[in-house]
């Protein structure tokens, strides 16, 4: 078959491992907090990266967000790959996951012919693992969701994905869209040449707006995205503590009526 | 504490050494220690990601990277706890004499190894009976044809132990060179290693580290693998030793930081007589000066690193640095452990190997009292000893 040409989505997130949260006021303190690449989306890159080196092709790492989003494309190019688009426009602010999948979903059009488009199962910020499948839907592809390996044969796409209980083997042909989770791969390190080169002025990083990809404004940012925020806030978790006293026989007697009255046995 | 503040490329650069060392290096570190080694294989980990000479221009392999580079690779191992592994040796001092000193042949020939790891790289000066005393030292190397015949030994040889490449610092003799004058840098590797013999010195801390002490016995180099010009030896390592001493004193601030973090992170939690030990005056004190000394060495460092960059002659103030720093860096790390009480003793704790590892620092690349008579001199001073 021809050279595969892949297309990997990637966003930069906050590090949530490292989320503190402002004790009085619940929200998020996010002065000084470190933006990293979405952890699965390092998946995504390695899985695309393997089946480049292993059938030739190119991978294109395609993210969309603000000018300083460029970081997680730039770790995409110093762990191997080809070029990089960043998506940044005052018109794609505040988008959902809708606008945001149209506005992905334009971009790869853009760029035309594709086989495989991967991204990362879900974001840690926003967990709604929505784009990947409605990118899929934008683009009338097949999709394969939550991938743990990736193999092509025969212009052909052989995947297991991991379901409720079990994990299905299924087979579709390209172009398709996958999904994939962290026990895919183990994402290799950065690769100080090709990270050092991703910081020089004709680094293969491309900036595109609205109007570059073709998009309707209707349909990006604020504009294009149905979800409508009503509030936000943390929910409060009340503790009650209950001291149980008396003989160790009672007392246990009292904490498994306890433990029943709350359904945890 | 930064020493400067990272451009976006050097944090990309921090970032990723970072995230290496802590999944590579610092799980491994106690293993290393106990087998009194770091394997191979550590080494071409770090060549496959590029770690290896990264200093060196692209057509040799490199990265073409500058000195904040060196600073942040220093700064990044000593913290993860990795200076087990002689990288900085091999990347900023050993194998630099190649490249800047060796024959274009010599370069293309032994620099890609350095870069991937295959070779390691050391860096031989001391001897038995000349440490700081460098002038003193009798390793000698005699011309035969095409070859020199090196006899002789040298002493405390960081990588010594499983060094693929020697640069051995020696006495040509030759009726060319004033034999008061006849220092000159041998590189040794190939078949000439197989010539020498090695034993691994016993330390009282950085066990991971390979210390050697090598021995010479009629080992033949071949001449084009002369480092320079016969009798330029000691012109060649004077230009590296302000070099080395800065990066002595980067290392040693780090180790400092380390050890105020452990201490202040302690004290907030260990509790005696109901609270916090923290919380009471002397020990609330003892942390003030550590954490007073620590920032004064920052900054003093924060200048120097600003002035060799530059291009500016640092050999005052990097001795000063030497001569305080590393000081200063055991001073707090003996506090540390008092703070930590009987636990500070014990193996097992972080404090306790860090207290062992700096006790080096004031020793090598130059003693604090060698460092002091080198300041005194450029006072205008000729003192006596």
């Amino acid at each position: 078959m021809a050279q595969l040409d892949i297309k990997v989505l990637i966003k930069q997130v906050p590090n949530t491992a490292e989320v503190k949260i402002d004790p009085h006021t619940g929200t998020l303190m996010r002065e000084g907090m470190e933006s990293i690449i979405n952890p699965d989306d390092l998946h995504a890159i390695e899985a695309a990266l393997r089946l480049r080196d292993a059938h030739g092709g190119k991978v294109t790492a395609i993210s969309m967000g603000p000018p300083q989003a460029v970081d997680v494309l730039r770790e995409a190019l110093g762990m191997g790959a080809d070029e990089c688009f960043l998506l940044t426009d005052r018109a794609f602010a505040g988008a959902d996951t809708l606008a945001t999948s149209y506005t992905l979903g334009k971009c790869i059009q853009r760029l035309g012919r594709f086989d495989l488009v991967i991204a990362g199962h879900q974001a840690i910020d926003g967990d709604t693992a929505q784009i990947g499948p409605q990118v899929a839907e934008f683009l009338d592809v097949p999709q394969v969701i939550r991938a743990i390996t990736l193999e092509i044969k025969d212009n052909e796409l052989l995947a297991e994905r991991t379901a409720e209980e079990c994990t299905e083997v299924v087979k579709c042909p390209l172009p398709a869209l996958v999904t994939v989770t962290k026990e895919a791969n183990d994402p290799r390190y950065l690769f100080i040449p090709l990270l050092m080169a991703a910081f020089e002025a004709e680094a293969p990083v491309k900036v595109w707006g609205s109007k570059d990809i073709g998009a309707d404004e209707a349909s990006t940012g604020l504009k294009g995205s149905p979800t409508k925020v009503q509030r936000t806030f943390t929910p409060s978790h009340k503790k009650k503590i209950e001291k149980l006293t008396g003989a160790p026989a009672d007392m246990a007697r009292t904490l498994v009526d306890r433990l029943r009255e709350r359904r945890v046995l | 504490m930064p020493l400067f503040e990272d451009t976006p490329a050097e944090h990309a650069f921090r970032l990723a050494l970072r995230k290496f060392i802590a999944k590579e290096f610092t799980p491994y570190r106690e293993e290393w220690d106990r087998n009194r080694a770091v394997p191979r294989e550590a080494w071409l980990k770090l060549g496959r990601q590029g770690y290896l000479c990264p200093y060196l221009p692209k057509e040799y392999g490199g990265s073409n990277l500058n000195f904040r580079y060196v600073v942040i690779m220093l700064q990044e191992l000593t913290a993860g706890d990795a200076m087990c592994i002689g990288v900085t040796n091999h990347n900023d001092n050993s194998t630099r004499y190649i490249y800047h000193h060796g024959t274009e042949e010599l370069k293309r020939r032994l620099l890609p190894k350095c870069i991937t790891g295959e070779a390691v790289a050391c860096f031989a000066m001391t001897e038995p009976g000349a440490g700081s005393d460098a002038a003193a030292i009798t390793t000698k190397a005699v011309r035969h044809g095409d070859h020199y015949i090196l006899n002789g030994s040298k002493c405390f040889i960081t990588n010594g132990m499983f060094a693929d490449i020697m640069i051995v610092m020696c006495r040509v003799e030759s009726p060319d060179v004033d034999p008061k004058k006849n220092y000159s840098l041998l590189c040794v590797e190939g078949e000439s290693i197989k010539h020498i013999r090695r034993h691994q010195f016993e330390k009282i801390g950085r066990h991971g580290q390979d210390t050697a002490e090598i021995f010479f016995e009629n080992c033949p180099v071949p001449v084009g693998n002369l480092l320079g010009r016969e009798g330029e030896g000691f012109k060649c390592t004077m230009q590296a030793l302000g070099r080395e001493r800065l990066e002595l004193c980067i290392k040693a601030q780090v180790y400092a930081d380390e050890c105020l973090k452990e201490a202040l992170a302690y004290a907030k939690v260990r509790e005696a007589f109901g609270k916090p030990i923290g919380n009471f005056e002397h020990i609330a004190f003892e942390l003030a000066e550590m954490a007073t000394e620590v920032e004064i060495g920052n900054t003093f460092l924060h200048a120097c690193v600003e002035e060799f960059i530059r291009g500016e002659d640092i050999t005052k103030r990097v001795s000063m640095a030497k001569a305080w720093i590393p000081e200063m860096c055991n001073r707090v790390a003996y506090k540390a452990v008092q703070i930590f009480g009987g636990y500070g003793y014990m193996a097992e704790y972080r404090i306790a190997r860090l207290y062992q590892d700096v006790r080096a620092m004031p020793i090598f690349g130059g003693t604090t009292e060698i460092m002091n008579l080198v300041i005194a001199r450029q006072l205008g001073f000729k003192p006596i000893f």
